[in-house]
């Protein structure tokens, strides 16, 4: 019903993570096990792009907040694209925008990113 | 004749993402009601982690019941579980900084249905626990 799905590429020196699907505690925890092996081998700007995600829950977002903490620690950055309204609005009531930003469009994360 | 006060019964059993059809059936009240999509968003949304806090709350054999109530207005859900109960009065109000030095990241429930729904109320004892939850399609300028 919900099977998770995520794609990672790399794309002018930012790893871009697509994701399909649900974003509950497994899809969170795929989410941070492919950021957390990629700040492993050196990786520091990361996108995730949620066009094809419509829902999320508290659990697979706090995930997240795992591979936030791991990013200050190596002055890192994390941003979103293509959120659905109430994604960007979870992701504001619980603070998650305050250490990591929100863009419009993959376009617009990745040349942010490069700046 | 119209129904007075229509109202929807559901069960959950306790599986993974079953929150996700609790989420469903809203939302075609919500349309019924003719409730927009901001709003019908944030009755999924609240609405999911009403369920999920109620998954892990409940006995593990135990179901999950949810009561949508059609009453005017005004969208009433009652989510209901059997597990041993909490006082919401003690559960602390997570921060983003305070969860960024902490090794649990979770807890974001209830202040998720707080920010999201119109009014939320606990009742809750060692028998389980209801919240009540309420949206109202049109708001005047005074209310929240």
């Amino acid at each position: 019903m919900s099977e998770f799905k995520l794609t990672t590429r790399e794309k002018n020196g930012v790893i871009v993570l697509n994701t399909e699907g649900y974003l509950n505690n497994f899809g969170g925890d795929r989410i941070a096990s492919e950021c957390l092996q990629k700040i492993s081998e050196g990786k520091r700007k990361f996108l995730i792009n949620f066009e094809k995600t419509e829902m999320v829950n508290s659990i697979g977002v706090s995930i997240l907040i795992e591979v936030i903490e791991e990013l200050q620690g190596v002055n890192g950055k994390i941003g979103y694209c293509n959120l659905a309204p109430i994604i960007e609005k979870t992701f504001n009531i619980m603070g998650i925008t305050k250490y990591s930003k929100v863009y419009t469009t993959e376009d617009e994360g990745l040349q942010a990113m490069d700046e | 004749m119209a129904i007075e006060n229509p109202k929807v019964e559901l069960t959950l059993p306790i599986l993974q993402d079953m929150e996700l059809a609790a989420a469903k059936t809203a939302e075609v009240i919500a349309k019924r009601m003719g409730l927009n999509d901001t709003k019908t968003a944030e009755i999924n949304m609240a609405l999911i982690e009403a369920c999920i806090n109620a998954f892990e709350h409940s006995k593990a054999d135990d179901n999950v019941y949810i009561h949508y109530i059609i009453d005017g207005d005004t969208l009433i859900i009652k989510v209901g579980d059997s597990g041993v109960g909490f006082d919401a009065n003690v559960v602390e109000i997570p921060n983003i900084e305070k969860k960024l030095k902490s090794k649990y990241k979770r807890g974001w429930g209830i202040k998720l249905m707080h920010e999201l729904m119109d009014t939320v109320e606990f009742v809750s004892n060692e028998q389980g626990t209801t919240v009540t939850m309420t949206k109202i399609k049109q708001k005047t300028g005074r209310q929240k």
